[in-house]
């Protein structure tokens, strides 16, 4: 492997990225966990930044680490006992055959389009800009009908919500 | 590789040094420049607020330290710097330690971005405008952790009704960004500036700019949104445990949070380094940035100064019920009049090559839709007050009777 800037920063996001995940599961403490957590997002925002995608990155960030995990914390500070949790999962074989099927899924999602006919035009050579990106959304041959059903499911969502956390005295009128 | 050399780069290249060497040189040179810039001009910022804040409420302000006080920003560095570092006993050492750091570095940052001339500035990100909230969400997570990891519950409370506003106040605030990125047809900060060549985006859309200013006011967390350091109900909120230099760090970070988004607003809405000359040379233009960006920030401090603080429903209500509706509604109307304008063939597409006169008809209707809105809400907003009136005086009423009988 060639040491260039890309390389290391491959390292270093994937210490980031592999380091927090791992941090997430081995705190005993549920606010240490939600920031090992950012840590793990942020790397994966770096390796978008590599993949030449700066536009996906930044929505890493701003999306998951500034709404996402932010909601978390929220969520964990109303929790009872935050930082001394004595309880442990220790179902070992269901863990594992959950592990086992997604490690199976990622390394066939990752090795069958290597293997495949062609191979893949590498990343860094195939630098698309945010204007195609925005035009992929909407064009009819690229992903409209995709990102006209996900505006519907988010509303959908939304809606109900906003009817979930509506005041009981409200609903009637 | 050839056109990242440029300029300094150039130079050293010419004078015989290696090409890698100079590259590294002049990148090195231009990221010490870019941090050591707003670091600098903080240290002078404190002293205006201060100064500024004085006048307002009739006093002098600092005036023993140096020349009309001058030097008492360093003065008071040094005091932070000498005082002892206290973490508490059951804080979270880690966390604690890094939230100061995290807040000052997401406003650091954002400098990476403002394009300061035509042509220096640290970086042309394709998303510039993006990055920039991107990089602000970070300025609310260290306040989170801060609050978090003091171990306070005056910290804790103070960090909950900060994050629940600088989050709330995020979503007018990036629909307001999103009207200069619309026009412009970028988001890059360099190219929303050249677009602002024919007309200035305040001009195009002023609904746009008060929104804005409204919500990057409540994102620094001055008046009238200072929750962040209600004293008189929280201590001192979030940062209560924290002293000497670590707090300086946040009070830098606020600080120059507020100075950066002048400098942003005179970005993306009052045309950025354009005015008379900026073509002549890169000072002009530098000048005419500051000078646009100070004009803002001392509006800001005059604001600061003069109005109340808000409980936090209000503030939420306010923010919901008012500014988010409205900057959609704005972001909506702009976005369909431009398109109907450019299929028309009223409106040029590329607003970067269109002078004065070709803007006029997109002006004229932009402004008239901007100008309609604005009677509409005010309307609206004289309803709510009568009602709000009509109800507490209604609510009075008995009262009064009681009192009497």
């Amino acid at each position: 492997m060639e040491l260039n800037a890309i390389t290391i920063g491959f390292v270093v996001f994937t210490i980031f990225t592999l380091g927090g995940g791992f941090g997430v599961v081995t705190t005993r403490n549920l606010f240490q966990g939600t920031i090992w957590l950012m840590v793990s997002l942020f790397g994966v925002a770096g390796y978008f930044i590599l993949l030449s995608a700066p536009f996906l990155a930044a929505v890493q960030i701003l999306v998951y680490i500034g709404a996402i995990a932010i909601l978390i914390t929220f969520a964990v500070m109303l929790t009872r006992s935050v930082t001394r949790i004595k309880e442990r999962y220790i179902r070992i074989v269901p863990s594992f055959i959950g592990s086992l099927l997604l490690f199976l899924i990622l390394l066939f999602g990752v090795t069958v389009p290597i293997f495949g006919s062609h191979l893949p035009e590498s990343a860094p050579q195939y630098v698309a800009s945010t204007r195609d990106l925005g035009m992929a959304l909407v064009d009819e041959n690229g992903y409209v009908v995709p990102f006209l059903l996900a505006s519907v499911l988010l509303t959908a969502a939304m809606i109900g919500a906003i009817f979930i956390a509506r005041d009981e005295k409200a609903k009637g009128g | 590789m050839d056109e990242l050399c440029t300029g300094l780069c150039q130079i050293l290249v010419e004078s015989g040094a290696d090409a890698g060497l100079a590259q590294f040189l002049s990148l090195l040179v231009g990221v010490l420049l870019v941090s050591g810039i707003p670091l600098v001009t903080v240290i002078v910022l404190i002293w205006v607020e201060r100064k500024v804040a004085a006048r307002i409420q009739d006093r002098i302000g600092p005036n023993r330290v140096g020349p009309v006080g001058l030097l008492q920003t360093i003065a008071d560095m040094i005091k932070l710097l000498s005082k002892e570092d206290i973490t508490p006993t059951a804080a979270d050492r880690v966390l604690y330690n890094a939230a100061p750091l995290v807040s000052f570095a997401s406003v650091v940052l954002i400098w990476a971005v403002i394009p300061f001339t035509p042509f220096h500035f640290g970086v042309d990100l394709e998303i510039g405008a993006l990055f920039f909230v991107a990089i602000a969400s970070f300025g609310t997570l260290a306040i989170m952790v801060a609050g978090w990891a003091s171990n306070n519950k005056y910290a804790l409370l103070g960090a909950f009704r900060v994050v629940s506003l600088l989050v709330s106040y995020e979503v007018p605030l990036v629909f307001a960004l999103l009207v200069p990125v619309l026009l412009a047809g970028s988001m890059s900060l360099l190219d929303i500036v050249h677009a602002q060549t024919g007309m200035w985006f305040v001009v195009l859309s002023p609904l746009a700019f008060v929104i804005f200013y409204v919500s990057s006011q409540a994102e620094t967390g001055r008046a009238p949104f200072d929750l962040i350091e209600a004293e008189s109900e929280l201590v001192a909120g979030f940062n209560i445990e924290y002293s000497g230099m670590k707090f300086g760090m946040f009070f830098a970070a606020e600080f120059l949070h507020v100075f950066t988004n002048g400098i942003l607003m005179a970005l993306l809405f009052f045309g950025g380094w354009m005015g008379p000359l900026y073509y002549e040379s890169p000072l002009i233009a530098f000048a005419w940035l500051g000078a646009k960006g100070g004009l803002i920030y001392f509006t800001t401090l005059w604001l600061r100064n003069t109005v109340p603080r808000l409980r936090i429903d209000q503030i939420m209500a306010f923010n919901w019920k008012f500014l988010v509706p409205l900057s959609i509604a704005n972001l909506i109307f702009i976005s369909l009049a431009l398109k109907v304008m450019q299929e028309l063939g009223a409106s040029p597409r590329n607003l970067a090559e269109a002078g004065f006169v070709e803007l006029l008809p997109t002006t004229v209707v932009l402004l008239v839709i901007n100008g309609a809105m604005t009677i509409y809400l005010l309307g609206l907003l004289r309803k709510r007050g009568q009602e709000a009136r009509r109800e507490s005086m209604a609510a009075r009423v008995p009262l009064a009777q009681a009192a009497a009988d």
